[in-house]
C-alpha cells in the first residue's frame, strides 16, 4: 500500500445536489469515486494525484435503471452486476450485458460502474464499444443544469472527455431499437477472466434480401479512444457477405485503426486480430441472415 | 486424513506473518537500486523528512559478515560500494508508521556511476563486460558417458535443435514477510514465511555475528512458496534482524506485490542446444547437449539448479553415449533461484521438444520414438546410474494414451483441422524427476528428526520441514500415527522453531515424504522400542495402554523423545568430480498428454484437456497427492502459455498481478490425475517425491500439441498469441505505415 | 512538499461485522481491508496484491462479494460486512469449510477465506451451479496451489449438501 490515507480527503455529501454544489464551487478539484475499482488501484499503487475525492457511491439518483417505451436510461453509478441482472439489458442490449460480464471478476463487477468506466476513458474498457454501437447518449449534469451529448462525441482524445470540470455523468440512455439486430461481441485478453483487453469488438447487424442493411462495429484497444468503424461500416452497407469481401473488409479495418505496442501486446498483433474479429463477426452475421 | 492444520485455514484462524503484531513493533522497508550495475557515488536524504524519527541501517551497521551465507558468499546483504542488479538492497529504514516509512523510502536518492551491464545469456557469454568472477560463469558441469565422438559417423540422422525457456515468477499469493526481535537476554528471534528455518538460522548467525544458541527462527503459516521462499527469506530476515538490532524494537518487513515481484528470485531462464545422432530406426546413438541458465547477479542456488537441470537433460531415455556441457552465467538481474522443478523443467522442455523433432526427421510418430528409447530397468542413465527399481514407461505411456484417447483424437483432429479457424492438437511428454538431494547431498544434509510422546499418550513430530500447502504436517503425522499405531488425531507436529525442532533439512527437492517421512517412521518406532525395552508396552496395544506407558515412563525419566538420523543407503554412490553415479535415491516417472486448441482468429492456445499419469511409489495420501499434481500442472500451463516476465534494462516491468498473467479458474482445463504404484524401497512405505514432478511435463506436451495442430515448430516458452501470430505470417494486409514500422 | 499539518481528520464510521455492531475511527480513505485487519483484528482477509486481482481480500458487503482492498471505509457506513470469521453469520460458510477440507480445496490456505466467501456468494445466487458457472464465479479468486480442481469439487459438494438439507 503506497499511499497515506491521511493525505486524502473523501467527502460524502449524500445527495446529488450537494455533490454538484461542491463540484461547482471548486471545479476540477474533487474526483468522483463510485465503486473505486479504478481509483483505488491507482491509490494503492501510490499513483493517485488527486487528493480530494467526492463519494458518489451512495447517490441513489445515479443508481436507477429506468425503462421507457423508446429508451432505457441507466444511472451512471449502476454496477456491472446490476446491468447483468436487469432483464431488459440482458434481452435488448446483450452486448452491454456481455461486456459487463467481462469486466473483472464478480467482486469487481459488484462495485465497478458504467459511469466510472466511461469517465475513466480507457480505450481498453470493455463496455465502451457496446455503447458506441447502441448509439448511446450521455446526460451530463452540473449545478448549471443538464445537457445531453451523443456518446460518439464524448471521448476527445486519449483519456480526454467532454466532461466539464464541474460535471458528472448522470445517466446513459440507449434507444430501444436493436432487438431485431444480430449481435456479436468478442474480447481478446491475456486470459479468459480478469484481463484488460488487447482487442475488444462489439457488433450489430441486419441483413435484408441477402445484403447488409445496417452494420455497426466498434473496437476497443485499437486507438486512443474506443472506436466506431464508420468507414468500414460505410463500405459494408448494401453488400453481400462473401469471402472476397472479407479480405477487403480486413484491409479496411487495418487502415481505420491505430493500435500501439504496450506492456500487454503489440500493434501488429492487435491489427491482425481486430481485422480477424470483424471478419468473424461478418461471417456470423451472414450465417444468422441465412437462417432468418 | 483431514489436513492437520486445515481447520485453522478454512476458518481464517491460521496465522501468517502479517497477521502477527508484537508489542512495540515497528515496520521496516528497503531502499533499492534503480540501475542494473554501478558504483554508489552519493546517498542523499531529502530534507522534507524528519530523519531523526527513523532507524537507518547501511552495510556499515552489519555486525558480522555482509553476505547472505548460502553456498558461496558473493551476495551482500546490503550493497556497500557497488550494485550489480536493479532493486538490489542498499539501505534499510524503520519507523512505527507504515505510511511515513513509505514516504521516507521515496525520499532517499542514490547517485550511481553506471557500469556496463549484461542482460542476457548471450551478452554474458560474449564477455563484453565481466560482471562476476573471472569469466561470468557461476558454475559449470560436464557429464560424459560412452564415446560421443564416435557416434556421428554411424548416425543415419543428425538432429539439431535449440530451445529456450523464460523467467517465471513463483507468485505465491502471500508475499515475503518476516518479523525480527532482538534483545540482550534472548538474542535474535525471527518469525517468517519460509521453507527452510535452518537456512535462515545459518545466514543470521554469520550476518549478525551471533552464536547458534542466540538465534531462533520460527516458521509461521506460509501462504505458498514453490521455492521462492527457499533462500530468499534469509535476505529479508537479515534485513529485519539488522533493523531490530539497531532499533531495539521488533521489526516487521512485509513486501507488497510490486516489490516482491520486482526484487525477489524467479525461475532461471534457459537455453538448451541438442545435437543428436540417431539410427535409421530412431534409436538414439548418442549426442551433445549444451544447457545454459541465467543465474542473475549472484550465485545463490544456481549451482544446484544447474546440477538438476544437467542430470535431467537426457530425459527418461537410454543414451549409449552423451556429452552434457552445462553452465550457469551471471547477468545484471535480480538473482534467479529455486522454483519448483529447479532446472528440470528447463532441460526437460528441451528434451521433449527435441524428441518430437527427432521423430519427424526419422519419419516415425512421437509415440514410437519414445518407445524405442525409453529407459528400462537394468539400463544406465546419462550419469551411469543403473535403474534398479521396477520401471515400466511403456505401461505409463499406454495408460496415458488410453485415458486421453490419443490415437483416435489425433486422427480426428487431422481431419477436422482441414476446415475452420480452430485447429486442435494433442501432444505428449515423458519425463522423470529425481527425489531428494543429488548424490551425496542427503549425506551432507545429515537430517535429524525427532518424535516426542507426552504423558497424555499423544505424540508430537519434531522436524524443521515446513508446511506451505503441500501437506507436510498431514503426511508426517500420518506416518507417525501409523508407526505408533495411534489414531491420527493423537499425533501433532511442532511448529518449526529452531529451538524446538532438529534440522531435518530444507523443505525442497521433493524430499519431505520420502527422506524425512522415513526418518519420522524410524523415530516413531524408536518411541515404541524405548517403551518396550522398559517393559511398559507390548507389541500390540491400545491407545489407552500407550498413554499409560508414556505416563509412567515420563514420571521416571521426565521426557520421552526419540531421534532418527539419516543414513545413506549403502548402494547409492556419487562422484562429484566426474558428475557420475547414483544421482538420486529414486526417480518418479510420468507421461502427460495435453489436448489443445489453437484459435487462428486470436492466435491463442487453450488447453482443453490434460491427462497426467505418474509413478511415484506409494501414494501416501490420495487427496494431497492429486492436489500436488493439479497445482503443479496449473503452474506449468502458466509457464508454457501465460507467464511472461517483461524485462527492461534488467528490471521486471510487468510486476503487478494485472499484467503478469497467471491462469484463473476460467483458463484451466480439467486436469485428470492417475497414479501407478510399483513400489520403491527408499521412502516411507515406498513413497517417492511428488511435489516438483508435475512441473516438468506440461510445457513440452503443450508445445508438442501446438505443432501437431498447426505444423509450426515453436522452441521457446512462454508461447504467447503474439508469438504465434508472428510465426504464422499468414496475415497479409497493407498495414498503415505506422504499424508496419513496429516489428 | 506538502506541510505535515494538512492531514485529513479521522471520522467515525458505524457498521456491522459478522452480526456485531462496530464503531471505527479512521481516515475516510483507509481501505476496508486494513480496517478489518488492523482495527478489528479480523485477519482472515488477506492482502495478496492490493489491486483487486487476486481476491484474497474478498468479503461480503451487504451480501455482495467485494475486494476489500478497493473499498474506502467511508463508503461502508451502515453496511453489513461478513468475513470468513463470521461462521455464525452465514450458514453456508460452515458447509463450504467442511467441503474444502474433505476435497483438498485448501493447500497453503492464503486464498481460502476469499475463495470460500466467493463460493458463498455464488451459491446464494445459484443453488446448484454447473461447473462453468463455478469457474466463472470463482474467476476473481486466484489460487496458486491447487489448480482449482479440488476447489470446484468442494463447491459442488457443499451445494449438493445444502440442497439435500
Amino acid at each position: 500500500m503506497r499511499a497515506d490515507p491521511a493525505d486524502y480527503r473523501l467527502v460524502s455529501p449524500g445527495n446529488l445536489q450537494a455533490v454538484l454544489s461542491l463540484m461547482a464551487a471548486e471545479p476540477a478539484q474533487w474526483l468522483p469515486i463510485a465503486g473505486g475499482t479504478d481509483v483505488m488501484v491507482l491509490y494503492s499503487a501510490g499513483k493517485l494525484a488527486n487528493r480530494k475525492l467526492i463519494n458518489i457511491w451512495n447517490i441513489q439518483e445515479l443508481r436507477q435503471i429506468e425503462v421507457f417505451p423508446e429508451s432505457m436510461r441507466i444511472g451512471a453509478a449502476c454496477t456491472y452486476t446490476a446491468l447483468r441482472e436487469h432483464e431488459v439489458v440482458a434481452r435488448e442490449f446483450p452486448l452491454l450485458a456481455t461486456a459487463a460480464s467481462w469486466t473483472g471478476g464478480i467482486a469487481n463487477q459488484n462495485r465497478g460502474t458504467l459511469g466510472g468506466n466511461i469517465a475513466n476513458a480507457s480505450p481498453a474498457a470493455d463496455s465502451l464499444p457496446a455503447l458506441l454501437v447502441y448509439d448511446a447518449e450521455l446526460t451530463l449534469i452540473s449545478e448549471r443544469g443538464e445537457r445531453c451529448v451523443a456518446y460518439r462525441t464524448f471521448h476527445t482524445g486519449y483519456k480526454q472527455t467532454a466532461l466539464a470540470p464541474d460535471e458528472l455523468i448522470r445517466s446513459i440512455s440507449l434507444p430501444r431499437r436493436f432487438s431485431g439486430y444480430f449481435s456479436h461481441a468478442r474480447k481478446v485478453g491475456a486470459r479468459n477472466a480478469q484481463a484488460i483487453s488487447k482487442v475488444c469488438l462489439a457488433g450489430l447487424g441486419q441483413i435484408a434480401g441477402g445484403a447488409i442493411r445496417d452494420v455497426r462495429l466498434a473496437l476497443g484497444s485499437v486507438a486512443p479512444v474506443p472506436l466506431r468503424l464508420s468507414e468500414t461500416e460505410h463500405m459494408l452497407v448494401g453488400k453481400q457477405i462473401e469471402p472476397s469481401l472479407m479480405e477487403i473488409v480486413k484491409k479496411r479495418v487495418t487502415q481505420e485503426i491505430s493500435p500501439i505496442d504496450d506492456i500487454r501486446s503489440t500493434a501488429r498483433y492487435r491489427t491482425a486480430v481486430a481485422a480477424n474479429l470483424v471478419a468473424e463477426c461478418m461471417e456470423k452475421l451472414a450465417a444468422a441472415g441465412a437462417k432468418a | 486424513m483431514p489436513r492437520k492444520e486445515g481447520w485453522d485455514k478454512v476458518t481464517g484462524a491460521a496465522r501468517y506473518v502479517d497477521d502477527m503484531v508484537l508489542p512495540g513493533m515497528i515496520y521496516g522497508a528497503t531502499v533499492r537500486s534503480n540501475v542494473p550495475r554501478g558504483k554508489i557515488r552519493k546517498i542523499t536524504f531529502d530534507r522534507s523528512i524528519a530523519w531523526d524519527e527513523y532507524f537507518i541501517v547501511t552495510a556499515k551497521d552489519i555486525p558480522g559478515k555482509n553476505c547472505i551465507a548460502l553456498i558461496l558468499e558473493d551476495q551482500p546483504c546490503l550493497a556497500a560500494e557497488t550494485v550489480n542488479h536493479a532493486e538490489e538492497p542498499v539501505l534499510l529504514l524503520a519507523h512505527a508508521d507504515r505510511h511515513k516509512l513509505r514516504k521516507a523510502v521515496e525520499a532517499v536518492e542514490i547517485e550511481y556511476q553506471p557500469l556496463p551491464s549484461v542482460h542476457s545469456i548471450e551478452e554474458s557469454e560474449q564477455k563484453s563486460a565481466i560482471i562476476w568472477g573471472a569469466d561470468n560463469i557461476l558454475k559449470s558441469y560436464l557429464v560424459q558417458k560412452g564415446d560421443v565422438d564416435a557416434v556421428w559417423k554411424e548416425a543415419a540422422h543428425i538432429v539439431e535443435g535449440e530451445y529456450f525457456t523464460g523467467a517465471q515468477e513463483q507468485l505465491y499469493i502471500e508475499n515475503n514477510g518476516v518479523i525480527a526481535a532482538f534483545d540482550a537476554a534472548n538474542g535474535l528471534t525471527v518469525w517468517g514465511s519460509l521453507q527452510c528455518p535452518y537456512y535462515v538460522h545459518k545466514a543470521l548467525m554469520a550476518l549478525c555475528a551471533l552464536p547458534e544458541q542466540r538465534v531462533r527462527v520460527v516458521q509461521m503459516e506460509t501462504g505458498g512458496a514453490f521455492g521462492g521462499k527457499e533462500e530468499y527469506p534469509s535476505m529479508i530476515a537479515g534485513h529485519a534482524a539488522l533493523l531490530a538490532i539497531k532499533s531495539g524494537r521488533p521489526v516487521k518487513i512485509v513486501y507488497d506485490r510490486m516489490e516482491d515481484m520486482v526484487a525477489t528470485t524467479k525461475r532461471h531462464p534457459s537455453r538448451t542446444r541438442h545435437r543428436t545422432a540417431v539410427s535409421k530406426d530412431g534409436k538414439i546413438l548418442g549426442g551433445e547437449i549444451e544447457f545454459t541458465i541465467d543465474g542473475g547477479a549472484y550465485a545463490t542456488l544456481s549451482s544446484v539448479v544447474l546440477s538438476r537441470g544437467t542430470i535431467h537433460a537426457g530425459g527418461p531415455y537410454f543414451w549409449p553415449s552423451v556429452r552434457i556441457r552445462t553452465k550457469a552465467v551471471a547477468t545484471n538481474t535480480p538473482p534467479h533461484s529455486a522454483f519448483r522443478g529447479f532446472g528440470a523443467p528447463q532441460s526437460l522442455f528441451a528434451m521433449e521438444r527435441h524428441m518430437d523433432r527427432i521423430a519427424q526427421v526419422v519419419g516415425i510418430s512421437p509415440v514410437e520414438i519414445r518407445r524405442r528409447n525409453f529407459l528400462k530397468q537394468g539400463q544406465t542413465t546419462t550419469t551411469e546410474q543403473t535403474i534398479r527399481e521396477k520401471l515400466d514407461l511403456h505401461a505409463l505411456l499406454d495408460r496415458a494414451l488410453e485415458l486421453s484417447d490419443y490415437h483416435a483424437k489425433k486422427e480426428r483432429f487431422a481431419e477436422e483441422n482441414k476446415k475452420g479457424m480452430r485447429k486442435k492438437g494433442i501432444g505428449i511428454a515423458a519425463f522423470l524427476h529425481g527425489a531428494g538431494f543429488t548424490g551425496s547431498g542427503e549425506r551432507y544434509l545429515n537430517s535429524l528428526v525427532g518424535v516426542e510422546a507426552g504423558a497424555d499418550g499423544c505424540a508430537r513430530v519434531l522436524v524443521s520441514s515446513a508446511e506451505f500447502g503441500q501437506g507436510t504436517n498431514t503426511v508426517l503425522c500420518q506416518i507417525a500415527a501409523e508407526a505408533l499405531a495411534l489414531p491420527y488425531e493423537n499425533v501433532a507436529i511442532a511448529q518449526p522453531d529452531t529451538t524446538v525442532v532438529p534440522n531435518s533439512g530444507p523443505t525442497v527437492a521433493s524430499r519431505t515424504a520420502m527422506i524425512v517421512g522415513k526418518l519420522v517412521q524410524s523415530a516413531a518406532r524408536g518411541i515404541k522400542e524405548t517403551l518396550a525395552k522398559s517393559g511398559l508396552l507390548g507389541r500390540e496395544y491400545t491407545a489407552e495402554q500407550f498413554r499409560t506407558a508414556c505416563a509412567e515412563y515420563i514420571s521416571k525419566h521426565e521426557t520421552l523423545k526419540s531421534y532418527a538420523r539419516y543414513e545413506a543407503p549403502a548402494d547409492v554412490y556419487w562422484d562429484d568430480e566426474k558428475y557420475r553415479g547414483e544421482a538420486y535415491a529414486a526417480f518418479a516417472w510420468a507421461v502427460y498428454v495435453a489436448e489443445i486448441t489453437v484459435d487462428l482468429t486470436t492466435y491463442s492456445v487453450t488447453v482443453d484437456d490434460f491427462v497426467a499419469v505418474q509413478e511415484i511409489g506409494k501414494v501416501l495420501h490420495p487427496v494431497l497427492a492429486a492436489g500436488q499434481i493439479t497445482g503443479g500442472v496449473a503452474q506449468a500451463i502458466g509457464f508454457a502459455l501465460y507467464e511472461k516476465v517483461v524485462w527492461q534494462n534488467g528490471r521486471m516491468i510487468n510486476n503487478q498481478m494485472t499484467n503478469y498473467i497467471m491462469p484463473t479458474s476460467a483458463d484451466l482445463p480439467p486436469i485428470r490425475v492417475f497414479f501407478e504404484e510399483l513400489g520403491n524401497v527408499h521412502g516411507a512405505h515406498g513413497a517417492k517425491g511428488i511435489g516438483e514432478l508435475p512441473m516438468d511435463g506440461p510445457a513440452p506436451a503443450i508445445v508438442n500439441a501446438v505443432e501437431d495442430a498447426i505444423g509450426v515448430r515453436f522452441c521457446s516458452i512462454p508461447l504467447l498469441p503474439e508469438d504465434l501470430f508472428e510465426a504464422l505470417k499468414s496475415f497479409e494486409w497493407d498495414a498503415p505505415s505506422s504499424v508496419r514500422g513496429a516489428a | 512538499m506538502k506541510s505535515s499539518t494538512e492531514t485529513t481528520a479521522k471520522c467515525e464510521i458505524l457498521f456491522t461485522v459478522n452480526g456485531e455492531a462496530v464503531k471505527v475511527l479512521a481516515h475516510p480513505m483507509e481501505r476496508l481491508l486494513d480496517v478489518l485487519r488492523n482495527e478489528l483484528g479480523l485477519t482472515g482477509a488477506k492482502e495478496g496484491c492490493g489491486e483487486g486481482e487476486c481476491g484474497s481480500c474478498a468479503v461480503l458487503l451487504d451480501g455482495m462479494l467485494v475486494n476489500s482492498c478497493l473499498v474506502p471505509v467511508a463508503q461502508i457506513g451502515g453496511a453489513n460486512i461478513v468475513t470468513i470469521e463470521g461462521v455464525s453469520a452465514h450458514a453456508l460458510i460452515k458447509l463450504l469449510q467442511e467441503a474444502f477440507l474433505e476435497c483438498g480445496g485448501t493447500q497453503c490456505g492464503i486464498c481460502t477465506p476469499g475463495m470460500i466467501l466467493a463460493a458463498v456468494h455464488l451459491l446464494e445466487k445459484q443453488a446448484e451451479p454447473a461447473l462453468a458457472e463455478i469457474r466463472e464465479g470463482l474467476s476473481g479468486n486466484l489460487c496458486r496451489c491447487t489448480g482449482y480442481m479440488q476447489i470446484f469439487e468442494a463447491v459442488e459438494r457443499a451445494a449438493q449438501r445444502r440442497v439435500a438439507q
